[in-house]
């Protein structure tokens, strides 16, 4: 391959005089130039990067927010109003920001699907995955407080009614709640602490990105067919295959990112949230941001809130256990016939959870989020265990490029190979 | 894959009808025709002055718009000068002076609009209890935004035969509870338009809506002009991308 080479190699003489004394360079190189990746993903392997992206804007719009933001009760509500109205600019960044966190849960979530789907999280992938839903979880916990920052109405009893669920653990809910809260209520040293938080959190995701990261480089990542690559031919080199294909899913996605950022900037928002803060007037309804309905409708599926909490916070658990629970050695949902349907339904469930969490939990809504929330747990509990002791999997092909290039007409090598059918 | 974009659509539509789904008891407003709707909406000029009329001849009585300084009225056209006729219009305590007291002075076009009660109390009391919102983010701050505030202010009728209101209260079918505490603000001929528009109640009301649209959203038409140039550059950056993709992708089967 072209690019391998060893650091003395480097042409430009500045790189030659960095890469022998710390060999920055060859490691990229290595890792995002001649990486060998598996030759077969499909569009929905772009969707880590596109999550990379989303980090990085958050951070930066974040930190420019933060330069103008007033972390007060008082003034919260005032400064973020400032930033829209007076602040240059001020307007784009606010709508990059909080409609960033939607697009940052919406590429997330499909990354996280599309690593259900095709069985990334089995061995030898495990700690992978596990960084991956530490990431999510601190992610859950980055939104949380960086909602409750403009201090609207929404902000104010969504954090409310979420710290309030700490009060149900039993003996030291009320000492940890109170704790949390900084006093009795959600009041200004809570707010004051919310943003501390919230200004740390997103560089331990960056760490934690990068321990990510690191795993999947020692393992490889999965591919669609979920058999590891056997030699040269199953792969290809990172760049510029997948840079250019992952430039190409990007620009597309920003495209999207861009509508809802300059058309449709309040879509995805309360209304009540440009109302500021007050503790004496509850809103019609408290309703979390979309990305945490189906939480919201497990911990709202029993009548106890002990239970409830105990559910949710099991919910997320469920995500981290996934490697152990399942039992099937065949990694990929295309050979698992009957796990295929169980997936889509746990698809499908995911979303009947999401509606009941938007609706006040009465009639109907009762029954549905409790029957999605047994179809979570089962999903996890019974279903993955089980279908990998009789689950008949379909024959896996020998090889990707077998399965790619079809019966044995290989190619050489696989640069050198010959245009055939395209995309 | 087919499976997966299903899937994909499938979950795009669930949210779309999730979002709008969200419980809360209003009737859907009937909705209006307003210039700043659209992918390239843009305020009426002569709208936004005849609704700022509105606001300062009748709103302004009861309603303060606190995030709003008077020079922000550039964004509706006015000139400096006529700006600073405004702001002089109304007095605002001055800084201390020199021994120490605070006298009056005329507004300045860098002062907020100013509040016509000093505190919540003083408006509550002045208005049967119920506090006169601020105006600043009202569109913005209620569902349907300026379809509903169209409604608020041409909802007053007859209370229904039979319904008991409470003492001082009006009828509005727009209003959650049918029962608010703001007497009908506007009618026929309440103001008399310095560019000669007939003034009825729906040309006041649509007037002042577009007007606290604005205040609500001061850049949505540098956001309009600005969105359209970068969706044009992602659109073009996207294509080229998909073409140098699958120039790369040629040389190897996939
Ligand atoms: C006589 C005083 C008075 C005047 C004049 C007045 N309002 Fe009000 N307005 C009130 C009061 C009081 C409330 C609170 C009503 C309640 O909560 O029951 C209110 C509430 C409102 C609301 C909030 C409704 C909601 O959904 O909470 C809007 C919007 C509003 N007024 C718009 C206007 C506009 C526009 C004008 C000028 C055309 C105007 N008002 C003139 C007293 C007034
Ligand atoms: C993981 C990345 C992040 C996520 C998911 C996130 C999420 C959010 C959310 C949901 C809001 C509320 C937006 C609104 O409704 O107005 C918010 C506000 C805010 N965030 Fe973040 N954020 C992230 C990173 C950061 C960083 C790194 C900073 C600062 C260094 C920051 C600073 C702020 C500030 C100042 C606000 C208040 C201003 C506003 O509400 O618009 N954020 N964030």
């Amino acid at each position: 391959m072209a690019h391998t080479k060893t650091p003395s190699t480097f042409q430009n003489p500045v790189i030659r005089w960095v890469d022998d004394r710390l060999p920055i360079f060859t490691m990229i190189s290595k890792e995002y130039g001649v990486f060998p990746t598996p030759r077969n993903f499909n569009y929905l392997w772009n969707f880590g990067a596109l999550a990379l992206v989303m980090l990085v804007i958050m951070i930066i719009t974040g930190v420019f927010l933060a330069m103008q933001y007033t972390p007060h009760a008082d003034l919260a509500f005032d400064s973020v109003d400032r930033i829209t109205r007076d602040v240059n600019g001020g307007w784009l960044l606010r709508s990059l920001h909080a409609n960033g966190s939607s697009m940052f849960f919406l590429v997330v979530y499909i990354h996280i699907f599309r690593g259900m789907y095709y069985g990334s999280y089995k061995r030898p992938r495990e700690l992978l995955w596990l960084f991956g839903a530490a990431i999510y979880l601190l992610m859950m916990a980055t939104a949380f407080l960086g909602y409750t920052l403009p201090w609207g109405q929404m902000s104010f009893w969504g954090a409310t009614v979420i710290t309030n669920f700490f009060t149900a653990l039993p003996f030291v809910g009320k000492a940890i709640t109170t704790w949390l809260w900084g006093g009795f209520a959600v009041a200004n040293p809570t707010l004051n602490r919310f943003f501390a938080l919230h200004y740390l959190l997103p560089f331990v995701i960056a760490a934690v990105v990068f321990l990510h990261v690191w795993a999947l480089h020692v393992t490889g990542s999965n591919n669609p067919l979920g058999i590891e690559p056997k030699s040269d031919k199953d792969t290809l080199p990172f760049h510029p295959y997948y840079t250019m294909k992952d430039l190409f899913g990007m620009s597309v996605f920003l495209l999207i990112y861009a509508v809802i950022v300059f058309y449709i900037p309040d879509y995805l928002g309360s209304p009540d949230n440009y109302v500021k803060a007050n503790p004496l007037v509850t809103p019609p309804s408290i309703e979390p941001e979309w990305y945490f309905l189906p939480f919201y409708a497990i911990l709202r599926s029993v009548p106890s809130k002990l239970l409830g909490v105990i559910l949710m916070f099991g919910a997320v658990v469920m995500i981290f256990l996934m490697p152990w629970l399942d039992t099937s050695k065949v990694r990929s949902a295309k050979f698992r016939p009957w796990y295929q349907w169980c997936f889509w339904f746990f698809a499908f469930d995911s979303l009947l959870l999401g509606l009941v969490g938007s609706q006040h939990p009465e009639g109907i809504w009762i029954l549905l989020g409790r029957i999605g929330t047994l179809y979570y747990f089962g999903f996890f509990l019974i279903l993955l265990p089980f279908l990998g002791w009789f689950e008949r999997t379909l024959p896996l092909p020998a090889s990707i490029s077998e399965s790619v290039l079809g019966g044995g007409k290989l190619a050489s090598s696989a640069v050198a190979a010959k245009p055939m059918e395209k995309a | 894959m087919s499976n997966f974009r299903a899937f994909l659509m499938g979950g795009g539509l669930a949210l779309a009808t999730l979002t709008t789904a969200s419980a809360q008891e209003l009737p859907e407003p009937a909705k209006q025709d307003w210039s700043f709707y659209g992918a390239f909406g843009t305020y009426d000029q002569a709208a936004l002055q005849r609704g700022f009329q509105v606001y300062r001849e009748v709103c302004a009585a009861c309603h303060s718009m606190s995030l709003l300084a008077y020079h922000d009225l550039s964004g509706i056209g006015y000139t400096p000068d006529e700006i600073k006729a405004i702001a002089a219009s109304v007095s605002v305590p001055d800084d201390p002076d020199d021994t120490g007291e605070i006298k009056d002075r005329p507004g300045r076009p860098s002062d907020r609009f100013k509040a016509p009660f000093p505190n919540e109390k003083a408006a509550a009391a002045a208005n049967n209890g119920a506090v006169p919102k601020d105006l600043s983010l009202i569109v913005r701050g209620r569902k349907y935004g300026p379809d509903y505030i169209f409604a608020l202010l041409t909802g007053f009728k007859d209370p229904p035969p039979g319904m008991k209101m409470a003492n001082g209260m009006n009828y509005n079918t727009a209003f959650p509870g049918n029962q608010i505490a703001m007497p009908p603000p506007l009618s026929d001929d309440r103001v008399t338009y310095a560019d000669g528009t007939k003034a009825t109640l729906a040309q006041e009301a649509h007037d002042v809506v577009t007007f606290l649209s604005w205040a609500s959203d001061p850049h949505l038409e540098e956001r309009h002009r600005l969105g359209a140039r970068v969706i044009i550059f992602l659109a073009a950056f996207s294509g080229v991308m998909y073409g140098v993709k699958r120039k790369v992708w040629s040389k190897v089967a996939h």
